[in-house]
């Protein structure tokens, strides 16, 4: 190496290396390879991403008639619990007067719910910590200090829109897609 | 003719293989005759057993595969039939389940082992490198393990820690999605941890190889934690080691069959016994065992990012220990406040494996904090700072000396004569 550097650099009389022809193969093929690996790589990778029978979008229509006024249900939707709850006044009040200043991931209540239908709070049942199932759609259940839900597993509370209140969570329930279909049906997805 | 192999070899069948592939002498060379320091104690004999436990765990594991269905409908009874209907399949499950237990245990005491005579250190870092690798494989497969009997515990431990994913910036979500297969938990995650699970024990393979292949230049580290200075030290590994680590497997295989045949579920959690529910988390979700130290850094730090964060730097501090601790001493023995030190190290760690198994309430949450905090503080601070500051005490001039105390082998004391290699005489 050290000997056909020094040629080559008496070849160039006397100038410092410059980049040769063969570097110049050496790195396209390089470059090359590169692309090709990854291209290769790709199919195997996306082969673990959700399928098309499992994207394929599934929804569910929930009547919401025998749910009375502080009760929750869970339905499941796309393999994830959703909470389906009907919030008396004094809770839905509750949410809406708490300053935004307060929250951990600061969200009016007026937008986590559907315009005229502001007794109904409809969430991923899903902690969004590590994934727990929060506890609180029966009225006997363990609510938290917010009255909304309370994950078991860390010890996360929301309250009654599932804003996020007390960690370790970071961020508020999410909400799925989902639209009323009359005052008392709604369907997700 | 160039190339050939001139075997030693007496069996004339032998011979012929070795001539022409000469994994005969390599064994011999390896494991025969390899130079070992003559000193070991019983804390050598849990690389031994680690192999041991590993061929265990492929062995029933590939029998219990020819009767597990890696599916979310049929897992679970799956397993219920091997423990029923299979003949000695409780055997082959118990034996595999107790064996994942008995296999970290004597992993976590091999790395003692190092961290106490200071195996990590110059030139065994390499070694000790991929011996913290092994560590992760090994914690992966047995977390995919876990999940596969498809019970309440097992679905809600693959739900937790899969989650840790989505603590990380922007594509957390995506990662979890991706490593799911799906929007939760479900059948093709099921499918693919079974894949990998039958897969990595082989990778493991490949790797303790490669420990071992970095172990055989280096040479053996032993309890002086000084260098073999010649034959002298030296005992061969057959039938010296042979022998120690027999003894040691007997006392392996003595536990490990009254954990099998008398608790068999002692190290289990209940909530398994029941078929994973999606839609109810159990009161309380808790790790096996050996996971529970990590679990309780995590659950330590009110954070999410920065408890994940934190888990996996527990591990990864391993990686650079050889660099972090500055002291060239190796042996504990030698180093009168490490000694101290890494006893509360390993007090700290039997702590968290406590909080780990509690609810974050309460007292548990300031042990919890304290022993994370000192976990922490004693690789990155105090190793760095501790070996400019420790007097070691003097180390002996060779293995032998204090073997066979000082005036070599002939028998008591001689005053007066070189202290210097003691052992000349052939
Ligand atoms: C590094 C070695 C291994 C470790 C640490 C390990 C760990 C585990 C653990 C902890 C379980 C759950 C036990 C239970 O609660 O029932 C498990 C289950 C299982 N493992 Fe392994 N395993 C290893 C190697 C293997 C291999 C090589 C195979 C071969 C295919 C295998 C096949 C299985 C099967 C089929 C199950 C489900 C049946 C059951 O739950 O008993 N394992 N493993
Ligand atoms: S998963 Fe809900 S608090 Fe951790």
């Amino acid at each position: 190496m050290a000997e056909s550097s020094a040629s080559a650099t008496v070849a160039q009389h006397g100038q410092p290396d410059i980049v040769s022809k063969r570097d110049f193969l050496k790195l396209t093929l390089g470059a090359g390879a590169a692309i090709g690996v990854c291209a290769i790589a790709w199919p195997f990778i996306d082969s673990m991403n959700p399928s098309r029978d499992v994207l394929a979008l599934s929804s569910v229509e929930v009547d919401l008639t025998p749910i009375t006024e502080g009760m929750g249900i869970t339905v499941v939707w796309r393999g994830k619990p959703i909470f389906v709850r009907h919030l008396t006044t004094k809770e839905y009040d509750e949410a809406a007067n708490t300053p935004l200043n307060q929250l951990i991931e600061p969200i009016p209540a007026a937008d986590r719910v559907k315009p005229n239908h502001h007794q109904w709070i409809i969430l991923i049942g899903i902690c969004t910590h590590l994934g727990c199932i929060p506890l609180g759609n029966k009225p006997t259940d363990p609510r938290g200090e917010w009255g909304g839900w309370f994950c078991p597993c860390h010890g996360s509370q929301y309250d009654t829109v599932g804003r996020v209140r007390h960690g370790p969570a970071p961020l508020n329930l999410w909400l799925p897609p989902y639209a009323f279909e009359s005052d008392t049906k709604i369907k997700i997805g | 003719m160039a190339g050939l192999n001139k075997s030693d070899m007496k069996n004339p069948v032998i011979n012929w293989i070795d001539t022409r592939m000469p994994v005969f002498t390599l064994m011999q060379r390896e494991y025969g005759t390899f130079p070992t320091p003559k000193n070991f104690n019983y804390f050598w004999n849990f690389g031994a057993l680690a192999m041991i436990a590993l061929m265990i765990m492929i062995a029933t594991g590939i029998f219990l595969a020819m009767n597990y269905v890696p599916n979310t409908g049929l897992a679970f009874d799956s397993v219920q039939r091997i423990m029923r209907d299979v003949n000695y399949g409780w055997l082959l499950r118990y034996v595999h389940q107790n064996g994942a237990s008995m296999f970290f245990i004597v992993v976590y005491i091999h790395i003692f082992r190092g961290l106490y005579y200071g195996s990590y250190k110059y030139p065994r870092e390499l070694l000790w490198i991929i011996g913290v690798l092994l560590l992760l494989i090994m914690m992966a497969t047995a977390f995919m393990g876990y999940v596969l009997p498809w019970g309440q515990m097992s679905y809600w431990g693959a739900t937790v820690i899969t989650n840790l994913f989505s603590a990380i910036p922007l594509v957390g979500e995506s990662i979890v999605t991706w490593l799911w297969g799906g929007f939760s938990v479900d059948n093709p995650t099921l499918n693919r941890f079974f894949s990998l699970h039958y897969l990595l024990p082989f990778v493991l393979v490949g790797v303790v190889f490669l420990h071992i292949a970095a172990l055989h230049i280096t040479g053996s580290n032993n309890p002086l934690g000084i260098d073999v200075k010649g034959p002298q030290d030296t005992v061969p590994f057959h039938p010296y080691y042979t022998i120690k680590d027999s003894v040691g497997t007997c006392v392996f295989l003595l536990i490990f069959a009254i954990l099998v045949f008398f608790f068999p579920n002692f190290l289990g959690d209940p909530n398994n016994f029941l078929p994973a529910n999606p839609l109810q988390t159990p009161a309380d979700i808790v790790p096996e065992w050996y996971f529970l130290p990590f679990y309780a850094i995590l659950r330590s730090v009110p954070d999410k990012l920065g408890g994940v964060v934190m888990m996996f730097g527990s591990i990864a501090v391993l990686f650079v220990l050889p660099w972090l601790d500055t002291s060239p001493v190796r042996s504990a023995r030698f180093r009168p406040i490490y000694r101290q030190l890494i006893f509360l190290l390993v007090i700290s760690v039997i702590a968290l494996g406590f909080v780990g198994a509690h609810k974050p309430e309460g007292i548990w949450v300031v042990i919890g904090r304290v022993a994370t905090t000192y976990y922490f503080l004693h690789f990155l601070v105090i190793l760095p700072i501790l070996g400019k500051l420790e007097r070691p005490r003097p180390l002996p001039e060779s293995i032998s000396r204090p073997v066979i105390g000082p005036g070599g082998s002939g028998g008591g004391p001689l005053p007066g004569r070189a202290p210097a290699k003691p052992m000349e005489k052939p």
